[in-house]
């Protein structure tokens, strides 16, 4: 069964449609991006399958379930933006998700905060962007979820700090379960993905294996969609 | 180290070539048993299932093969690593070749000049 499927997915805003009829099914074990330009509907489908929009019309099924508790389990969100009280300290933090998510593992975050020498007692506000994203990207990938969507982890970060989330992402989810990716960047991660999801305008104009695709246009990920979004 | 990928061609098939060398040169040693795909994976920083894939080629080449609940091996067979290894030395030849012409030498210069500068370690004296 797949993990995630979307049948005629519609998501209307004040009458403007942001979702057309998204039709898409996402398999176990696989690395996804789902790539777009800015304002193409990427987060909208990605609240959607986290349950925090309704749909308009049509349906989302995660494991064959309507979207709930049982799917917030599964699923570990890395926001866009982030939710964290930034007045806490890290392991008020940790805390915190222990008690939420059933299946957060507090040891491997501990760990993994160990590797970048970040104190459990430091306060959130006190730390650099790239390290409160560096810390928000350990909670979400400790947690043994079936499904991993991250919304545009890459976004304002040096390169530097890329190379920790793209290995820290490799290295840290759980076999046979699967990453969705949202960016824009597309260059910086094409490597790492099984599978792309083209974008725009609220529809899905193109799926396909990444490295298929780079065999038939013999070019990048990121020249492929350059060009079919020329604006 | 870590590799570097083109991300005009297949990630799998630059795999491919980066662990026939590997073989060839002897890096990994015929009859070696090979890490597991995720450590393999790791070390390259590549997506596993793109590593399985490039594996998968390599078992078809017959370049590695895989013991039941074991884990995969380098092949027993010389003869075979040879003959890949005299392919690979094939495109480089050519390739040497091919930009010595370019510049206008000859074939005939160009052994020479591979004896001639090319010292003694095979490595530039320059």
């Amino acid at each position: 069964m797949e993990l995630v499927k979307c049948n005629n997915l519609c998501k209307e805003f004040d009458q403007k449609q942001i979702l057309k009829n998204i039709n898409l099914s996402i398999s176990k074990g696989k690395i996804i991006g789902l790539l777009g330009k800015n304002g193409t509907g990427k987060t909208t489908l990605i609240k959607l399958i986290n349950d925090l929009l309704t749909p308009t019309s049509g349906e989302i099924l995660i494991n064959g379930e309507k979207p709930g508790i049982h799917s917030k389990q599964i699923i570990s969100y890395l926001p866009e933006r982030t939710y964290l009280d930034k007045d806490m300290k890290v392991s008020q933090v940790l805390r915190f998700f222990e008690e939420f998510y059933t299946n957060f593992r507090k040891e491997k975050a501990i760990k993994l905060l160990k590797d970048l020498d970040l104190k459990i007692d430091a306060k959130i506000n006190k730390m650099s962007k790239g390290m409160q994203e560096k810390l928000q990207l350990i909670l979400v990938m400790s947690r043994d979820a079936e499904l991993y969507i991250l919304d545009e982890p890459l976004g304002g970060v040096d390169p530097a700090t890329r190379d920790y989330i793209l290995d820290t992402i490799l290295s840290n989810f759980k076999e046979g379960a699967s990453v969705v990716i949202s960016t824009h960047l597309i260059s910086d991660i094409e490597r790492i993905l099984d599978e792309v999801i083209f974008i725009d305008q609220g529809e899905i104009v193109l799926t396909s294996p990444a490295d298929e695709l780079r065999q038939k246009e013999n070019a990048s990920i990121d020249e492929i969609f350059r060009r079919c979004f020329k604006c | 180290m870590e590799p570097i990928f083109d991300n005009e061609r297949p990630i799998y098939i630059q795999l491919v070539e980066m662990i026939r060398i590997d073989i060839v040169s002897g890096k990994f040693e015929k009859g070696q048993r090979l890490p597991s795909v995720r450590e393999l994976a790791l070390t390259m920083k590549v997506n596993p299932n793109t590593m399985q894939k490039a594996l998968a080629e390599l078992e078809n080449e017959k370049l590695i093969y895989t013991e039941r609940t074991n884990g995969k091996y380098v092949t027993e067979d010389e003869a075979l690593i040879e003959k890949v290894k005299k392919e690979l030395a094939q495109e480089k030849v050519n390739q040497y070749l091919r930009s010595m012409k370019s510049i206008g030498i000859s074939y005939q210069t160009a052994v020479k000049y591979l004896q001639e500068l090319g010292g003694e370690d095979g490595i530039s004296k320059v």
